[in-house]
């Protein structure tokens, strides 16, 4: 079974974002993301200053068979990005929703995150994929 | 309704990640395509290849047959046991599969065939041994383990029944031994030294059992993938099909051309182009950031192109490595395009990985 912490919020593509204090979004892809993609060999994170929108590719994850696109959850401007996935993207595979974190964002509109699905809504996501 | 080895429900009780190859539900990973590779480099790993196939010919002109049947040439098995990789062609020189050859006797031999392609290679084989009085026979009944890996030879003696243990041992690459009913051979498709084990399914399954409590690891299809696209070993239907000649996939070595009298199918465009094919393999090293994939687009310095055919991270290089095919002559710089980004990358020879070495 895979982790799926209750204070995230998640899109239905399998990313999740966590609320700082300051009003910051710290977005990753979700333990069940991982667990599908298999090994990952290659990580590639949006640079800070790129303006990303809602639903838009922003990030590349592939393991040794498959690629896959991540998409920004919520709208807003990057801030950070995680330097460690370049050399070690096995940290996403080990820590998806510590130390595996990609990108930070400053939110366009807050409000945004309220569309995103809660723990039990995505559970159901999981669930339904099989 | 996907087909299952009778070791299936072996995988099922080891976690193994399922999914359907070429009409089989097989194992592609147990946990880690990654360490079951590394294992396999550095140690010793199993597969479960049982979906493959093994045929046996029989009959007095069997060797008459098979010089007809495929591109390399049965001549060359003058010793029982030892092995033989071919391509069997259609009248085109297309590769309707590529397979190993055993001679056991005169009498008989026996090969092994890819899963899915049985279908249509006993469609093709039947007939054509009908006309020597060559009997083809699908051992339904046999199924095959390989187990490959610098310390296979430590390991597997004891697995071994006594009668043909020290012949087996001794065996060099491409020889086999028989002793009813273990059928014990040291090919494989992981570029290290290797042994693959025909047995009966029952037997398949205890050995199965004996050599995992042992420490052998069980792989699954995605290291078997990595591991022989950094052998350089082509994949039927990926880096090859009935519309690619030998010369055209990097098999020309495996082309017998002498005797020129010798009238195996296919051989009149092997000949025609034999000077000049009209296109060629070649394999790439992404010394970048970046992973290759098959069907990826490429560019060379003086206007040449072609595709990857096969393309993976290669784990033991730490890089990215591809099969591709060029179109004419090839010269210069080469680029593939990476969702929409032209990247540079090095054109080698494979293999890449042999015997847990980086050769490129």
């Amino acid at each position: 079974m895979s982790k799926i912490p209750n204070e995230l919020r998640y899109a239905k593509s399998h990313e999740w974002a966590r609320k700082q204090p300051d009003g910051t979004v710290v977005i990753g892809i979700t333990d069940h993301a991982q667990g599908a993609l298999g090994d990952l060999v290659f990580v590639e994170v949006p640079k800070a200053g790129r303006k990303v929108t809602a639903g838009e590719a922003c990030a590349v994850v592939e393991s040794v068979k498959a690629a896959s696109d991540v998409y920004a959850p919520i709208s807003g401007e990057v801030i950070d990005s995680n330097p460690e996935l370049a050399n070690a993207p096995e940290t996403l595979n080990q820590d998806p929703y510590g130390k595996g974190w990609m990108f930070k964002v400053k939110p366009a509109n807050p409000a945004e995150m309220d569309k995103l699905l809660d723990a039990a809504g995505y559970q159901k996501v999981v669930a339904d994929a099989g | 309704m996907l087909k299952k080895t009778s070791l299936h429900s072996r995988h099922q009780a080891l976690g193994a990640k399922l999914v359907d190859f070429g009409g089989w539900e097989m194992p592609i990973h147990y946990g880690s395509q990654l360490e079951e590779h590394h294992a396999v480099r550095s140690g010793c790993g199993m597969f479960d290849v049982a979906h493959m196939s093994a045929v046996d010919l029989h009959g007095a002109r069997t060797r008459e047959f098979l010089r007809t049947l495929v591109a390399n040439d049965v001549a060359k098995l003058k010793v029982p046991g030892k092995a033989l990789y071919t391509c069997m062609l259609n009248s085109q020189g297309g590769v309707i599969d590529d397979l190993i050859i055993y001679f056991q006797r005169e009498d008989w031999f026996r090969l092994v065939v890819n899963a899915g392609t049985t279908d249509k290679d006993l469609a093709w084989i039947r007939p054509a041994a009908a006309k020597y009085g060559v009997e083809v026979k699908h051992r339904t009944d046999l199924g095959i383990v390989a187990v490959q890996g610098p310390d296979v030879r430590a390991i597997v003696g004891q697995h071994i029944p006594v009668p043909i243990r020290e012949q087996a041992l001794a065996l060099k690459a491409f020889q086999s031994v028989h002793g009813e009913p273990w059928f014990v051979a040291t090919t494989g498709y992981t570029g290290e030294d290797g042994y693959e084990f025909m047995l009966p399914h029952a037997d398949l399954g205890k050995l199965w059992d004996a050599l995992a409590a042992d420490g052998v690891r069980p792989c699954g299809l995605g290291a078997r993938d990595t591991l022989r696209l950094e052998a350089g070993m082509n994949l039927y239907g990926q880096d090859m099909d009935d519309t690619v000649t030998p010369l055209e996939c990097g098999l020309a070595w495996t082309v017998a051309f002498d005797p020129p009298d010798r009238p195996f199918t296919g051989r009149a465009t092997l000949d025609a182009t034999r000077a000049a094919p009209p296109r060629k393999q070649l394999g790439l090293v992404l010394d970048g950031r970046g992973v290759l994939r098959s069907h990826m687009k490429l560019r060379f310095a003086n206007g040449a192109t072609g595709e990857t055919t096969s393309g993976s991270f290669a784990p033991s290089m730490k890089a990215s490595v591809a099969l591709a095919r060029v179109q004419g002559h090839a010269d210069g710089a080469c680029e593939v395009e990476i969702r929409g980004q032209w990247l540079p990358c090095r054109v080698v020879q494979p293999p890449f990985v042999r015997n847990g070495k980086v050769l490129v």
